[in-house]
């Protein structure tokens, strides 16, 4: 990808090789300007009530362009998560970016003239591909730039993914009102949906630019002043050698990652799928009737606010304790957890709420520990492609859960208060057991998947000269 | 902003750090991200009123 006058093309990685001085203070700002903005996904909701008045679409239909890019998201972060590695992360940003504003551009077209599909490949399907992207662009960057505190490092990245829902939340649904497009309005305004969707784009444009004008690889033998890679804390489970993504997923570790990761996904959604019903369910006899919806809508908003802090806290405090432990915390006190809220029940508010807390703040955590957990076992050769290829744990698990929940709860809705919740809070637990025990298997991976020093020096002097 | 001939061996004490973009980067995602947090803790007492 060079260019004709011999200066590597601006989206190379020899481009974008820090110089001596560079702060590494710098990444995390430029993978959050990317992960910021790809969690809008999870504010899709506000689009949502505004669409099915105003193009007198069902709820099925409403929810299509949200399915399609988190399916889109697995995918493509799967597929193409070997080119991220090979292309570099300056390449990766900008073609997340691209897809991702294409994304809302093609919708905002589809609203204006009518057409829904247009909205469903539009934003699900090219905006999709710029979500899976997106999401592991900045990772393996960052592990090498934070070798002495991987967890951090990613958590921060994590972390923004979470919060960009917090942000596009408020944000959409005061612009769906300015512009006549509120769903709450006696008539919705499609046009306004439609400038909705396409100011999204344009801001989204900007605020993303900063990630890839900012992104910088380490150079060759680089290291944080002051660490030393052999003063790193004795730890059995961090490898110092490397494994190829085509390697990775034929070892045991990496299927057993793939399961606490789906299992661990699966149990916090139990539990944020129907959040607000839980909580108007397990509390209608204690709460004034005029203040439970609200309360439900606060409730929904503290474990949004866990899940979010919970990437950031625990998956640092990983950097202490060794990534085995805090899985360990994860599922095994995630466990624990799920059944004093199934026996404690209606009957202690505070424990309820301490409970759901926790269970979220593990669910997010699982997210952005797993990263630097894949770092300890494969390496950082290939360790954004490898992640790309677990993600489809998340996929999976974002289907299980609401499946789980939503299938037990229907089934038994003739019954009332929290008893409606026990066999789907049961299920979560021998989920959490089975993630549990799957986590006391992994090992180190065996020699015979490692990379010779040899090929892995030499792709990397590739791209260094 | 890059200079891809540093190909040595880099470390944090040498060069300039660029201590003005660092803040105007940690501004540019931190100012919406607390505007979002705090859309989002408003709602918070609702839980206990």
């Amino acid at each position: 990808m060079a260019a004709a006058s011999g200066r590597p093309g601006f989206l190379t990685r020899e481009r974008i090789v820090a110089p001596p001085g560079w702060s590494r203070w710098l990444i995390p700002p430029a993978a959050l300007a990317v992960h910021l903005s790809i969690g809008q996904v999870y504010a899709w909701s506000a689009f949502k009530a505004s669409l099915e008045k105003g193009m007198d679409i069902g709820g099925v239909a409403s929810a299509l362009p949200f399915t399609l890019g988190i399916v889109m998201l697995g995918l493509s972060a799967a597929v193409f998560g070997t080119k991220v590695d090979a292309n570099g992360p300056r390449w990766a940003m900008v073609v997340a970016s691209s897809c991702f504003v294409a994304g809302f551009l093609v919708a905002s077209l589809g609203v204006y003239t009518g057409q829904y599909w247009l909205v469903v490949l539009g934003y699900g399907g090219i905006g999709g591909i710029g979500l899976g992207i997106g999401y592991i662009s900045p990772v393996s960057t960052l592990i090498k730039w934070f070798p002495d505190r991987p967890g951090l490092a990613t958590g921060i990245a994590i972390m923004g993914f979470g919060g960009g829902a917090l942000i596009a939340n408020p944000w959409t649904s005061s612009m769906l009102t300015s512009f006549g497009a509120a769903a709450s309005a006696p008539e919705v305004d499609t046009d306004g949906i439609a400038l909705a969707f396409l100011i999204h784009g344009v801001v989204y444009a900007v605020f993303m630019s900063l990630g890839w004008l900012l992104i910088r690889v380490p150079a060759e033998g680089w290291k944080p002043a002051g660490w030393e890679p052999s003063a790193q804390k004795d730890n059995a489970m961090i490898g110092r050698s490397n494994v190829s993504a085509a390697n990775a997923i034929r070892t045991p570790q990496f299927w057993l990652l793939w399961i606490v990761l789906c299992f661990n996904v699966t149990a916090g959604i139990g539990i944020l799928e129907k959040a607000n019903p839980i909580f108007q369910d397990f509390f209608r006899d204690s709460t004034p009737a005029e203040t439970l919806t609200a309360a439900a809508v606060a409730f929904v908003s503290v474990l949004s606010l866990a899940n979010m802090l919970g990437r950031f806290i625990w998956s640092s405090v990983s950097d202490l304790v060794g990534r085995k432990n805090i899985y360990r915390l994860y599922l095994g006190v995630g466990a624990l957890l799920y059944v004093l809220l199934t026996l404690v029940g209606e009957t202690s508010k505070p424990v309820f709420l301490l409970c759901s807390i926790l269970i979220l703040s593990f669910y997010g955590a699982g997210f952005a520990t797993v990263p630097a957990y894949l770092r300890d076992l494969f390496g950082t050769y290939q360790v954004g492609a490898i992640h790309g290829r677990l993600l489809t744990a998340w996929s999976t698990a974002g289907v299980l859960g609401p499946v789980i929940v939503n299938a037990i709860a229907d089934a038994r809705a003739d019954v009332a208060g929290p008893a409606k919740y026990t066999p789907a809070f049961l299920i979560m637990i021998v989920l959490l057991a089975i993630g549990f025990a799957a986590n006391e298997l992994i090992r180190p991976v065996a020699a015979r998947w490692h990379e010779p020093e040899s090929t892995v020096r030499g792709e990397r002097t590739e791209v260094q000269t | 902003m890059s200079n891809p001939a540093s190909s040595n061996p880099a470390s944090d004490t040498t060069g300039r750090p660029p201590v003005a973009l660092v803040v105007i980067a940690w501004l540019w995602v931190l100012v919406p991200f607390l505007y979002g947090l705090y859309s989002l803790v408003v709602k918070i007492p609702a839980l206990f009123g």
